[in-house]
C-alpha cells in the first residue's frame, strides 16, 4: 500500500536539536529531491486490490449489486467521502493533520440552510459566501499552523470544537431555516438519463470525479511537488520558508474547500438533520491511511486515497451484506483499518516509517517530522 | 528533544539532572501559574456576576471535575512523552466500569475481583495498543483508533447502555469527600505523584524520555525502545481503567456510553495544555495535572456565569490553541538561542 | 519471519484473551440482546421469519410497565385538555405543605444538555415559562446547569446545588436514568424539595416525577398504526437511533412485541445515529433489494431523508411512522402519504416551573405526573401545522408553547 522507498528524513537534520551529538543524518539531504511520482504512487495498487476484493465479495453475496443502478446508487452516497479524502490527502502527504472537516462540514449546511431559508434565488449567493467560509477556515487553520507554530493535530483539534460551538451558538444549537431545492440537487440530483438503466447520473459523482482530476493535476504541479517535499523533508523545504509556508497555508484552505463542497453534497443527499458531519475527519483519515497514503507524509496518491475511500463504504456495505448486528460494525472496521495499515508496514520490500518514526539508518526517512516543536503530526 | 538526554550517546543509560529536566520545570511552573491566573481571572468574573467561585459547591465541583479526566491525562501523559498517543481511552474507561460493574453485581465481597479484572482487561487493551504499534509496526493514530472501534462494538453489542451494579462500599470512592476534597481527586493525584516518581526515578521512566526524544540514540543506548513503548501503553489503559472504576463508582453502575464524552481528545488537550510536548520527550504529569486544572477551573466558571453550553466549546477551542500557541513559542525562543547557527536551514 | 508471525499470533491472542476474559467472567443476567433477537431470527435471510418470535425481553423491556403504559393511552386524564401540560392520568397526590414558601424562590435546574432539536425547543418552551412566573413573583431566581450529557458532569451539578443551600426546588432532568440514581437521592435526602421529569431514575424518594406515559406507549403507538395500515405479510423497516438509550430501547421494545404478535415482516432494525446521508443510504439499500411497504422510527429525526430515498428510487412512499417534527409533518401534509406521528409531549417543559410553583404555595401536587401523550393523525395535522406555521424545520409541534409571552418570537429567533 505504500510506496516501497523510505521517504526522505524529514526534519531529522534538526531531530534531537543542538547539543546531541547524535549519530543523525545530516544535512546532506537538504538537497536530495522528494521521491518521484512513480515511486511515490507505487505500491498504492494495493488498496485498488482490496477494493476489487471487496466489491467482488458484495457481488458474490448479492449479484444485484452490479447492476448500474445499484452501483450508481452507492457511489453517490460515497461521493462526499471521496472529495473529503482528496483534500485530507492534500493535509496528509504533506505530514499534517486535518481534524477540523467534519466540525466544518456541519457548520457549512447549517450556515446554508440559515442563509437560504428555502428561497432558490438566493442559492449562489450563499454558495459564494460558504466557499469564502471555507477559504477562511482553511486560513486560520494554516496560520495558526505555521505562524503560530502550533502542531496542526492541536490546532485543527482547536478549530473544530470552536466550529462546533460557534455554529451552534449562531443557531441555537439546532439547524433552522431549509436549504433550497436548487441547491439540494447537487447533492441530490443529477442528469437524468435512461442509459444502463439508471435515472439518472448524480451530480455528486461527476463532482467526485472532477475533484479527483483536479487533485491529480495539483499533485503534478511544483505546488504538488512541494507539498509531498514538505511531507518528506520539511528541513530541506524549508529553505524557502515563505514558499513552505504558503503552500502549508494552501493545503489546509484546499482541505477546507473539500470539505465545503463535501458539505454542499452531504446536504443535498441527506437534507437538513442536525448531527451533519459528526465524526467525518476520523472516517476521511481512515480512508486516506486506507489508500496507503502514509500518516506523516510524504507517501501515496490522491487517487488512493479516494479509492480508500470507496474501500472504506464497500466496507460497510459488505458488512450490511452479513446480516450481523449493526453494532459490530465498529469493530469492523477497526480491524480492517489495523490490518490494512499492518499489512503495508509489513510488506517485505518496504521499510515504512512506523513508531518510533526515526530514521534507523542515516538518510533514511522520518516522517512524523523529527524535531519537537516542529508542526508536524505527533503519532504518523 | 535530544535535551533530554545525556550528551555521549552509546554508554548505559544514567538518569542525570539534564537541561530538559529544567527546561521541564520552567514549563511546568508557568502552567501552574496558569492555572492560578484561570482561577483569579474567573473568580473576578463570577463575583461580578454576584456569585463565588471559592464557594464549597464551586471547590468541590471543581476538585471533582479534575479527577476523572487526570487519570485518563496521566496515562495519556506517559504514552505522548513516548512520541504515541492513545485514542481508545473512552472505550477503556467504559469497558472497565462494566467489568467492575457486572462483576460486583453489588456485592461487596466481591470487590477485590471486580476491581482486578476491570484493571485486568485495561491492562490487556493497553497491551495489545503496545504490540500493535511496535509489532505490528501500525502507527499510534491508526492503531489507537482501531482498538478502540474494535471494543466500541463489543460494548454496544454486548451491554447497549449501563449494566451491572457496585457495592455501596465502592460507591464511596466516587461520592466520599474529605472537607471539600473529594477521595477520588486525592487519589488522583496519589497516582500523579506515582507518575511522577516513576518518570523522574526510575529506568523506565528514564527510558520514556529517551524513546520520545530520539529513539535512535536510545535504541543505540541499549534502550528497548519497543517495551518501553508497551509499558507506556498499558499504564496508561491501566489509568483509564482506573478512570472506569470511578465511573463505576460514581454512577453506581458501569455504563457504555461513557466513551461518547470525549476523554479521548479532552486528554490530549490537557496533556498538550500542560507542556507536554506532542511530539514526545518533554513533558511532565505534574503540567498536565494543572492542565485538567485548568480545565476544570473553566468548566465551573461556565456553570457559575450560566455560559451557553455552545459558547463553552468555543472557548475551550481557542484556550486550547491559544496555550499551545504560547508554549511553542516559548520553546521557539528557547531553542532559537542554541540552534540558529548550527545547521543552516535547521532553524525551526 | 516466524518472529513476526508469532508477534501477530501474540497480538491476535492478546485480543482473544481480552474478548474471552470479559465473556466469560461476565454475568449477563440484566444485558441481553433485545435488540438482536429480532435481527438474527428475521435477518438470516434477507427478512424471512419475520417478526414472529424475539419478542423482547430483558433490561429494556418490563412487562407490567408495558401493560400499564398502553393501558394509560386510553385513560381519560385529569383537568383541561386546553393546557395539556397540566393534566395529569390516574395522579396519587403527594403533600407539599412541608415545602411551602413565602415569597418568591430559588428555583434550580439540572439540565442534562440541549443537544438536540427536541431539547432545545423545550428548553425555550421552559425559560418562557419562568419569565412568566418571574413577573408574577414566584421566582426570584433561576439557576441553571448543563452536562452536556455527561452523566459524571450532572452528578457534580446536582451534588454543587445541594451544596450551595440555595435552591428551594431543583429540577432534574437526567442525563441516564441507572447512573444518576444515587445523585438524586443524595439530593433528595438534603431537604430540598426535588422534580425529576423526562427521563426517570430508579428510585421514588422525589416530591414527583413528571413524564409524558412513556416509551412503551409511543412504540406501540407507531407499531399499531403500521399493523392496522398494512396488510398481512407486507415488510417493514425498524430505523433506531442508537442502542443503550432506555427511553429509545423502551419503544423498539414495545414495538417488537407488537410486531411479534402480527404478521408484518421485519426487513430488520438498523442503527442510523439519527444522521440523514445514513439513513437515505440504509433505506436506499433496502428498497434496492424489495419492496419495503412500512418504516418505524425511534424518533423523528431524520425521517425526512428516509422519505426521500423513496423518491430517489422512484418508488411508492410507505406507511409511516415519524414524530411530531415539523420537516416531518410539511412532508406529510406535502406528499399526502398514510402516516402517523408519535409525540413525546415537548410540553412536558412546561410542566416542572409549574409543579415548583404549586409546591411552594404548599398544594399538593401528583407524585408521579403522568402527562398526556396523543400522537398527532391525520385528522389533527392541519390544526397543528397552522398552529406552527413560522415555526423553524426542526421545531416540535407539540411544544406547548402558544400562549407564552414570547410567542411566536422565541422560538422562530433561536
Amino acid at each position: 500500500m505504500t510506496d516501497t522507498h523510505i521517504s526522505l528524513a524529514k526534519g531529522a537534520a534538526a531531530a534531537p536539536a543542538d547539543d546531541a551529538v547524535v549519530p543523525g543524518p545530516d544535512t546532506s539531504l537538504a538537497t536530495e529531491a522528494p521521491p518521484g511520482r512513480e515511486k511515490r504512487a507505487a505500491g498504492t495498487w494495493t488498496v485498488y486490490i482490496l477494493l476489487g476484493v471487496i466489491l467482488g465479495w458484495i457481488w458474490y453475496l448479492d449479484h444485484d449489486f452490479v447492476e448500474a443502478p445499484t452501483l450508481m446508487a452507492f457511489v453517490k452516497k460515497a461521493a462526499p467521502l471521496l472529495v473529503l479524502a482528496a483534500g485530507q490527502y492534500l493535509v496528509i502527504v504533506a505530514g499534517e493533520f486535518d481534524l477540523s472537516v467534519g466540525s466544518l462540514v456541519g457548520a457549512q449546511v447549517v450556515i446554508a440552510a440559515k442563509l437560504l431559508d428555502g428561497e432558490d434565488d438566493r442559492t449562489l449567493a450563499v454558495l459564494a459566501v460558504m466557499v469564502g467560509f471555507g477559504v477562511l477556515v482553511g486560513l486560520v487553520n494554516g496560520l495558526i499552523t505555521t505562524l503560530l507554530k502550533v502542531p496542526s493535530f492541536i490546532a485543527t483539534l482547536g478549530m473544530m470544537m470552536v466550529l462546533f460551538g460557534a455554529v451552534r451558538l449562531w443557531t441555537g444549537g439546532a439547524p433552522t431555516g431549509a436549504l433550497s431545492e436548487r441547491f439540494r440537487t447537487i447533492g441530490r440530483g443529477g442528469i437524468d438519463t435512461d442509459l444502463w438503466g439508471l435515472r439518472q447520473v448524480p451530480w455528486s459523482v461527476l463532482i467526485a470525479i472532477a475533484v479527483g482530476v483536479i487533485a491529480v493535476l495539483i499533485m503534478r504541479t511544483s505546488f504538488g511537488r512541494t507539498l509531498v517535499a514538505l511531507g518528506d523533508n520539511p528541513t530541506a523545504a524549508r529553505f524557502s520558508a515563505v514558499k513552505v509556508e504558503r503552500t502549508r497555508i494552501a493545503a489546509f484552505v484546499m482541505s477546507s474547500l473539500a470539505a465545503t463542497l463535501a458539505g454542499i453534497l452531504i446536504g443535498g443527499f441527506g437534507g437538513l438533520t442536525s448531527r451533519v458531519g459528526d465524526g467525518l475527519e476520523f472516517t476521511a483519515i481512515t480512508a486516506v491511511v486506507l489508500g496507503g497514503v502514509v500518516l506523516g507524509g510524504g507517501r501515496g496518491s490522491v487517487l488512493a486515497a479516494m479509492a480508500g475511500g470507496l474501500t472504506l463504504e464497500a466496507v460497510f456495505r459488505l458488512f450490511r451484506q452479513f446480516e450481523w448486528e449493526t453494532t459490530w460494525q465498529p469493530t469492523v472496521q477497526g480491524v480492517i483499518i489495523v490490518a490494512a495499515v499492518a499489512y503495508a508496514s509489513w510488506r517485505p520490500s518496504l521499510h515504512v516509517p512506523t513508531w518510533p518514526w526515526r530514521p534507523t539508518t542515516p538518510g533514511s526517512s522520518d516522517p512524523s517530522g523529527g524535531e519537537p516543536c516542529d508542526d508536524v503530526p505527533p503519532a504518523p | 528533544m535530544t535535551a533530554t538526554l545525556p550528551p555521549v550517546a552509546p554508554e548505559a543509560p544514567q538518569p542525570a539532572p539534564t537541561p530538559a529536566h529544567r527546561a521541564q520545570l520552567g514549563t511546568t511552573a508557568i502552567v501552574f501559574l496558569a492555572w492560578i491566573a484561570t482561577f483569579a481571572i474567573g473568580y473576578l468574573l463570577v463575583r461580578r456576576d454576584g456569585g463565588n467561585l471559592w464557594s464549597q459547591a464551586n471547590r468541590v465541583k471543581m476538585l471533582t471535575g479534575m479527577s476523572l479526566l487526570g487519570f485518563v491525562a496521566i496515562g495519556q501523559t506517559l504514552v505522548i512523552l513516548c512520541r504515541s498517543l492513545d485514542l481508545s481511552v473512552g472505550y477503556v474507561v467504559a469497558w472497565s466500569s462494566l467489568v467492575a460493574a457486572t462483576q460486583m453485581k453489588g456485592d461487596g465481597g466481591r470487590l477485590v475481583q471486580a476491581v482486578v479484572l476491570a484493571l485486568g482487561v485495561a491492562a490487556l487493551v493497553g497491551l495489545a495498543n503496545g504490540l500493535i504499534i511496535t509489532k505490528l509496526r501500525v502507527n499510534p493514530f491508526i492503531a489507537t483508533l482501531g482498538t478502540g472501534l474494535m471494543i466500541k462494538g463489543y460494548l454496544d453489542t454486548k451491554y447497549q447502555g449501563p449494566a451491572g451494579s457496585v457495592s455501596d462500599s465502592f460507591q464511596q470512592f466516587g461520592y466520599t469527600r474529605i472537607w471539600f476534597v473529594p477521595l477520588s481527586t486525592i487519589v488522583m493525584v496519589v497516582v500523579a505523584v506515582v507518575a511522577i516518581l516513576v518518570l523522574r526515578k526510575t529506568a523506565l521512566g528514564y527510558r520514556m524520555f529517551a524513546v520520545g526524544g530520539n529513539d535512535e540514540v536510545a535504541t543505540h543506548s541499549g534502550i528497548r525502545t519497543h517495551r518501553t513503548l508497551i509499558a507506556a501503553h498499558v499504564l496508561c489503559s491501566l489509568a483509564a481503567g482506573v478512570a472506569g472504576l470511578l465511573i463505576a463508582a460514581r454512577y453506581g453502575t458501569g455504563d457504555a456510553r461513557v466513551y461518547d464524552d470525549g476523554l479521548d481528545l479532552d486528554s490530549i488537550a490537557a496533556v498538550v495544555l500542560g507542556g507536554t510536548l506532542l511530539l514526545g520527550g518533554r513533558g511532565s504529569v505534574a503540567g498536565t495535572v494543572a492542565g485538567v486544572g485548568i480545565l476544570a477551573v473553566l468548566d465551573t466558571v461556565f456553570d457559575a456565569l450560566e455560559v451557553d453550553p455552545f459558547f463553552k466549546d468555543v472557548v475551550r477551542g481557542a484556550v486550547i490553541v491559544v496555550a499551545v500557541a504560547l508554549y511553542a513559542r516559548r520553546q521557539i525562543d528557547r531553542r532559537s538561542t542554541r540552534q540558529r547557527f548550527t545547521r543552516a536551514g535547521a532553524e525551526r | 519471519m516466524r518472529r513476526r508471525t508469532t508477534r501477530s499470533l501474540a497480538v491476535l491472542a492478546v485480543l482473544g484473551l481480552a474478548l474471552a476474559s470479559a465473556c466469560s467472567s461476565d454475568d449477563p443476567d440484566e444485558a441481553t440482546d433485545s435488540g438482536g433477537d429480532t435481527t438474527e431470527a428475521a435477518g438470516d435471510d434477507g427478512g424471512d421469519g419475520g417478526g414472529g418470535d424475539g419478542a423482547a425481553e430483558g433490561e429494556f423491556f418490563v412487562q407490567a410497565d408495558y401493560d400499564n403504559q398502553l393501558a394509560q393511552r386510553d385513560v381519560e386524564p385529569e383537568g383541561d385538555a386546553e393546557t395539556p401540560w397540566l393534566q395529569a392520568i390516574e395522579p396519587e397526590e403527594a403533600d407539599t405543605a412541608e415545602f411551602a414558601l413565602d415569597g418568591a424562590g430559588t428555583l434550580c435546574f439540572s439540565n442534562a444538555s440541549i443537544s438536540n432539536p427536541w431539547r432545545q425547543t423545550g428548553w425555550i418552551t421552559m425559560q418562557q415559562q419562568v419569565e412568566v412566573l418571574t413577573e408574577e413573583g414566584v421566582i426570584d431566581d433561576f439557576q441553571v446547569a448543563d452536562a452536556a450529557d455527561d452523566d459524571s458532569k450532572q452528578i457534580s451539578d446536582i451534588e454543587a446545588f445541594v451544596d450551595s443551600g440555595e435552591c428551594d426546588a431543583l429540577i432534574i432532568s437526567p442525563s441516564t436514568t441507572a447512573t444518576l440514581t444515587p445523585a438524586v437521592e443524595a439530593a433528595c435526602e438534603s431537604g430540598i424539595p426535588v422534580i425529576v421529569f423526562d427521563r426517570g431514575v430508579n428510585t421514588d424518594c422525589m416530591v414527583t416525577f413528571i413524564h409524558p406515559i412513556g416509551g412503551y406507549a409511543y412504540g406501540a403507538d407507531g407499531a399499531e398504526f403500521l399493523v392496522e395500515n398494512l396488510e398481512p405479510g407486507s415488510t417493514v423497516l425498524a430505523l433506531r437511533i442508537l442502542p443503550g438509550v432506555d427511553v429509545l430501547e423502551n419503544r423498539w421494545a414495545a414495538a417488537q412485541e407488537i410486531f411479534a404478535d402480527s404478521e408484518l415482516e421485519i426487513l430488520g432494525d438498523e442503527f442510523t445515529e439519527g444522521d440523514g446521508a445514513n439513513i437515505k443510504d440504509i433505506v436506499t439499500q433496502y428498497i434496492e433489494q424489495g419492496d419495503v411497504d412500512g418504516i418505524w422510527m425511534d424518533a423523528g429525526d431524520g425521517a425526512v431523508s428516509a422519505l426521500e430515498a423513496f423518491e430517489d428510487a422512484g418508488v411508492d412512499y410507505p406507511v409511516f411512522v415519524g414524530e411530531d417534527e415539523l420537516s416531518f409533518m410539511r412532508k406529510w401534509d406535502e406528499t399526502g402519504i398514510t402516516a402517523i406521528a408519535p409525540v413525546y409531549s415537548n410540553f412536558q417543559w412546561r410542566t416542572p416551573i409549574l409543579a415548583a410553583q404549586a409546591i411552594w404555595a404548599g398544594e399538593p401536587v401528583p407524585s408521579e405526573w403522568v402527562l398526556p401523550q396523543d400522537p398527532i393523525t391525520e385528522d389533527d395535522l392541519g390544526d397543528y401545522l397552522e398552529r406552527n406555521e413560522d415555526m423553524p424545520s426542526l421545531h416540535y409541534a407539540k411544544f406547548g408553547g402558544e400562549d407564552l409571552p414570547g410567542f411566536p418570537e422565541a422560538w422562530q429567533d433561536r
